[in-house]
């Protein structure tokens, strides 16, 4: 087993997300398959090879920077409409700290 | 009316014919494709709106003699992961499914900028993950050449949508070999452009150094012309290439004489019978119309699985931490803050978007950083090293996109490996950033379509464009 339904739990907490007990189970299935598949890169010696995280292509290091200048950006009500609960101009959350 | 006779010149002719007006064209094409949607679950939205306003900007520019722009008329179909203002867009996720964006993405401001007429928003896998769009909140997509099959996948709605002939361009993203895939599977063009050749200003991160936006049509010429259009550099997005654009479509005369070709021997190992003979039936026309043929080898492509769903899955973890109930319209009620974010997210992503979520979080998680990320950061390197090694000698690449057709709906969705394996051709060519795309090269016996795929170097898409137009002008198969 590369993976257990104990830390199924645990990076499910890492993410954030709620998962039930059918979908730790399935979970610990599928992400155990998945990692043995993985294994695969291990056959490969890898030492002294730079990874990489982007394609990159030549260019000056400052060649993607834009000018800094002001320009409008999205107003607040348009910001919040997708909002699922917004007010005062904020979004509203429940709460976080307890006044006590 | 349907379109699949239409192309971006026709419309063009038409229209400066007087034959038909943008506006009818528009409205036409909205009266059919919404009575013959139902048939495939291509569209998820329609936008008759924005589109009749652009259609008539359009007549008003020709009847004041000015250009109407290179796409005037055209309906085109935007995959729904690819935000359009004011227009629902949903990443085919519960989660979105009231989603309205404020803003446009640049690739569909410079569609509109150019005469394109935005008919709707295109059904995919929830936030671009899958292989056969079944993974869509709002149903699956059926191919529109056989309705029992799966259309591919992520950008399934986009390319069935072109296939069925209610939109004539259409727009997809491609992470893994969602544009090139479908297009295989619908038997029409697809195709990822160099990474950054693109802006991917509004499309809704996926894996960020892997996330392209590309052009679906029927014709190769007509994806050149889009492809034209959308590319470039635009300061709203940092990761867009600089490098000059070139006029894709105005190179295509179909002369290929002299030009190498290379055959990952790779590529023809694990492959249906159907499938590899139609590829080598496909190469040899190209060897007639002059091309000469190499034999390469690609030798880490065995690895490309392993190391493209290590940082996928990554970066996705990463970039969907964001629908956690605050900004993007969907929440689970809760007494505490984290409990609100676990059960939103708990409750609102399918599985496969849960599973992927899972994978990137372990694989970044301390103490497998190592071992699985930075492992396959340093794969990754190889597999763009065996690309760049072999456009030391070839000028294009030549091989299948997929192993197989389009498969039954339901015969994949429960096993994901067999699902990623799928993906075996497609995402070496993500993985490197080098331009590829699928162009139709016959069916199998029972009617099936399947792709050529034709890779090039970084920002040579001319190449790629040339050899695929090359072997569709003198192919039957289209």
């Amino acid at each position: 087993m590369k993976i257990t339904p104990d830390q199924v739990r645990h990076v499910a907490e890492l993410a954030n997300l709620a998962l039930s007990d059918a979908e730790i189970a399935r979970m610990t299935h599928d992400l155990d398959e998945i990692l043995t598949h993985m294994d695969k890169l291990n056959e490969l010696d890898t030492s002294g090879v730079e990874p990489m995280a982007q394609v990159l292509y030549e260019a000056e290091e400052t060649a993607t920077l834009r000018e800094d200048r002001e320009r409008a950006t999205l107003g607040n009500t348009e910001a919040l409409k997708n909002a699922p609960a917004s007010g005062a101009g904020y979004y509203k959350v429940p709460r976080v700290i307890d006044r006590g | 009316m349907n379109l699949l006779e239409h192309t971006i010149d026709s419309i063009r002719a038409h229209l400066l014919a007087k034959k038909f007006s943008a506006h009818e064209l528009a409205l036409q094409t909205l009266a059919y494709a919404q009575a013959e949607n139902p048939k495939t679950n291509a569209y998820l939205t329609f936008s008759p709106e924005r589109a009749l306003l652009t259609a008539l900007e359009v007549d008003k520019k020709i009847a004041a003699g000015e250009d109407p722009g290179p796409l005037a008329g055209v309906p085109v179909a935007i995959k729904d992961v690819i935000l359009t203002k004011g227009v629902r867009t949903t990443c085919g996720s519960r989660l979105l499914a009231k989603y309205v964006p404020p803003y446009d993405a640049t690739a569909v401001t410079r569609i509109e900028q150019a005469g394109g007429v935005i008919i709707g928003k295109t059904n995919c896998d929830e936030f671009a993950m899958g292989s056969s769009n079944e993974n869509s909140a709002f149903g699956p997509v059926h191919n529109p050449v056989a309705l029992d099959r799966v259309p591919g996948g992520s950008s399934g709605g986009s390319a069935a949508a072109v296939a069925q002939g209610i939109a004539v361009l259409a727009l997809g993203s491609d992470t893994g070999g969602s544009i090139r895939q479908p297009a295989s599977f619908c038997g029409i063009v697809g195709v990822t452009p160099t990474y950054g050749r693109v802006s991917r200003y509004g499309l809704t991160a996926f894996a960020s150094s892997l996330d392209h936006i590309g052009p679906f049509s029927r014709r190769v010429k007509d994806s050149a012309t889009l492809l034209r259009v959308i590319a470039g550099r635009d300061e709203m997005d940092a990761t867009s290439a600089l490098a000059p654009v070139q006029d894709y479509s105005a190179a295509l005369d179909g002369n290929v004489r002299g030009i190498t070709l290379g055959v990952p021997r790779e590529y023809f190992e694990n492959l249906e019978s159907e499938t590899g003979d139609l590829v080598h039936k496909a190469i040899d026309v190209l060897k007639e119309l002059g091309c000469n043929l190499r034999e390469i080898e690609l030798p880490h492509t065995p690895y490309a699985i392993a190391t493209y769903y290590i940082i996928a899955t990554a970066e996705a973890s990463s970039n969907l931490a964001r629908y956690d109930g605050v900004r993007y319209t969907s929440r689970a009620e809760s007494e505490t803050l984290s409990d609100m974010y676990r059960r939103t997210r708990g409750e609102g992503f399918g599985a496969e978007c849960k599973r992927r979520i899972m994978l990137g979080t372990y694989v970044l998680s301390a103490g497998y950083y190592d071992a699985y990320y930075l492992k396959a950061q340093k794969v990754r390197a190889l597999i763009a090293r065996d690309y760049a090694r072999a456009f030391e000698s070839v000028d294009a690449i030549v091989a299948p996109v997929s192993p197989f057709p389009a498969f039954k709906l339901g015969e994949k969705i429960d096993d994901p490996i067999a699902m990623y394996l799928s993906d075996i051709f497609t995402i070496t060519g993500d993985l490197a950033g080098v331009p590829c795309m699928s162009v139709p090269c016959g069916r199998t016996r029972e009617g099936l379509p399947v792709g050529l795929q034709v890779v090039a170097n970084h920002f040579n898409e001319a190449a790629m464009f040339r050899v695929a137009d090359a072997y569709q002008r003198a192919s039957n198969a289209h």
